[in-house]
């Protein structure tokens, strides 16, 4: 069983992300579960969506988990959300920031001597020059795809393309590049 | 002719979207909605499935809940099959028209997507709008996961309208949970589901003007009392019509549904009985508590009317302790379902020793680790001989403890 656990605020992607891996995990013929926790709904809200992928069908319904994977695709949201809730010695965190690794870590306490397992880029920066706005979700799976080898990037943009089919071609093709930025760029 | 909706063979779906699509395969007449959070895609989704094309169906707006199971009364009684979804508050507003429905034997199809009642106003799952239902003469049939909403509101329409049935029938699932929880599911083509659940055949339709009926009469004492039991009846005599339709159902799909289901319960010391997504979890927590040697099993109410009171007793008949898990508010009262599993239990010779948990509400959080404690708790009362806590207790609640009654009965 893989968990993740998605830090993002309403409106920035998550659910859509989150939902978006499951569609594309289920390719491989695992089982997924996608869902989030909303607050009151609001644009800006922050809100937690999570993952479950296993080998056999998801039995658990509980919202706890403990994350094998904690995304944050807000960057301020790493500093104001307790983005280590509920960890183990094994959570790896990937954040989106501006900022050095070294910098980031010396704003969140929580990730002191965790350094190994924090990975960090820009997913906002990533998503404005690729689609044009902020859309941090789709940088976030590349990242994704690079940090947990789950799949060959190729495979997934192959199955990310028949996701996001309903979209135009010109949003395809930026949404890969996204990821592509990404899996290229998180460290 | 209907557009052709693409399928895959799997599908990603949450419980909202495959409930939709199970109105659309069913080929649904008239869906008249007030939509509600969380049971708002369902009938969303329907609309857009009429106003695409992918379904020769009429979509009614309507100015409330009320209104929009009034719309649904008139649409079955004219022949059609009829289908809405709501939720919580809605189903409040509704019940008064849930009663019409069932006493005019009317076949509607509602998915409730289960939500906690106000006040306070909370969006979240729990099974108060489904326990209003209990005593409104529809059928209820509880879905524990995504597919399951959508294998069982195909069952619905063939069971509602079988002939000898010809009762509304209600689906539920669990707001949020399952409404909002993508999950692998697999659908049926369109050509199979529609085989499945095959025309519908009115009864007595108010369109068929060389035969004119009257729906909704007026009975005083003297004739009262048996329709009412003659509908009662018909509830108590559908269980062989539902069980035949799981068994269809299983041969098309392989997929297998009980009145009762249980788990783990072969050999089983200890139990919990419960409903919903809470079933699912409480599964694993069974399997895991394995390795500690306690033997604990799950009995999951699938149809919660008619209630399977003889299917309850058999499944917990060799128990030695049963806890009882009520997610809607008890308001004064031991849960109702503790009630009513309690009542199956005492005409059992080996009458296992019963607790009551309240859990769950407004969407409060339900662990694996808590299940593993309701279940290592039972099986201290096993051991004790008799009930060591209080009868009534709740799970996951914050502040001090809370809990009423005890009994050293062994």
């Amino acid at each position: 069983m893989t968990e993740i656990r998605w830090h993002s605020r309403a409106g920035q992607g998550a659910v859509s992300g989150a939902k978006g891996l499951g569609d594309v995990v289920a390719t491989t013929g695992k089982e997924v579960q996608a869902f989030a926790l909303y607050g009151s709904a609001k644009r800006g809200a922050a809100l937690r969506a999570y993952n479950r992928i296993d080998d056999k069908p998801i039995l658990n319904h509980a919202k706890f988990m403990n994350p094998d994977y904690v995304l944050v695709i807000d960057p301020a949201l790493a500093f104001t959300d307790n983005i280590t809730v509920n960890e183990d010695e094994k959570t790896k965190y990937i954040i989106t920031t501006h900022l050095s690794k070294e910098e980031l870590i010396a704003g969140i306490p929580e990730l002191e001597g965790k350094e190994e397992r924090v990975y960090i880029l820009d997913c906002v920066q990533i998503s404005l020059d690729t689609i044009g706005r902020s859309m941090p979700n789709a940088p976030m799976l590349g990242a994704l795809v690079k940090i947990s080898g789950m799949f060959e990037l190729d495979y997934f943009l192959e199955n990310m393309k028949r996701v996001l089919s309903k979209f135009p071609q010109k949003i395809i093709d930026a949404n890969m590049d996204a990821i592509n930025r990404a899996y290229n760029e998180v460290k | 002719m209907a557009e052709k909706f693409d399928l895959n063979e799997r599908e990603v779906w949450d419980g909202n979207y495959a409930a939709s699509q199970a109105l659309r395969q069913a080929d649904v007449d008239v869906v008249a909605a007030y939509p509600i959070t969380p049971s708002t895609p369902i009938v969303e989704n329907y609309g857009s499935y009429v106003a695409n094309g992918y379904i020769d169906g009429e979509f009614i707006m309507v100015e409330s809940e009320h209104a929009a199971m009034s719309g649904c009364i008139g649409a079955s009684a004219a022949g059609g099959r009829v289908a809405t979804a709501t939720s919580s508050q809605g189903f409040a507003l509704m019940a008064e028209v849930l009663y019409q429905a069932s006493g005019m034997r009317l076949p509607i199809v509602l998915n409730v997507v289960n939500r906690a009642l106000a006040s306070p106003l909370n969006v979240s799952g729990d099974h108060s709008d489904m326990y209003l239902g209990r005593d409104s003469g529809w059928i209820q049939m509880d879905a524990f996961n995504a597919q399951e909403a959508y294998d069982l509101t195909l069952c619905a329409f063939k069971i509602g309208e079988n002939h000898s049935v010809r009762l509304p029938v209600m689906v539920h699932q669990d707001g949020f949970t399952t409404s909002h929880t993508a999950q692998n599911t697999y659908p049926l083509t369109d050509e199979a589901a529609a085989k499945f659940v095959g025309k519908i055949v009115p009864v007595d339709d108010m369109l068929d003007f060389s035969r004119p009926v009257t729906y909704g009469a007026q009975t005083e004492s003297d004739w009262h009392f048996e329709h009412k039991i003659k509908q009662h009846k018909a509830i108590m005599d559908s269980r062989p019509v539902i069980d035949e339709v799981y068994a269809e159902f299983e041969k098309l799909t392989g997929r297998e549904y009980k009145r009762v289901e249980s788990y783990n319960m072969e050999d089983a010391d200890v139990a919990i009985v419960a409903l919903g997504t809470t079933v699912e979890t409480a599964r694993i927590a069974a399997e895991e508590l394995k390795s500690e040697g306690i033997k604990a099993g799950i009995v999951a109410i699938r149809c919660f009317r008619p209630f399977p009171f003889d299917q309850v007793r058999e499944a917990l008949k060799n128990v030695k302790c049963v806890s009882v898990l009520d997610r809607s508010s008890p308001a004064g009262a031991m849960g109702a379902f503790f009630n009513e599993v309690s009542a199956a239990l005492y005409t059992t010779a080996s009458r296992p020793l019963v607790t009551n948990f309240i859990y769950g509400l407004g969407g409060r959080d339900f662990s694996i680790e808590e299940a593993k404690r309701i279940f290592k708790e039972q099986q201290a009362h096993a051991d004790a001989g008799h009930i060591t806590t209080d009868i009534q207790q709740f799970s996951g609640l914050r502040g001090p403890y809370l809990g009423f009654f005890q009994t050293k009965r062994g």
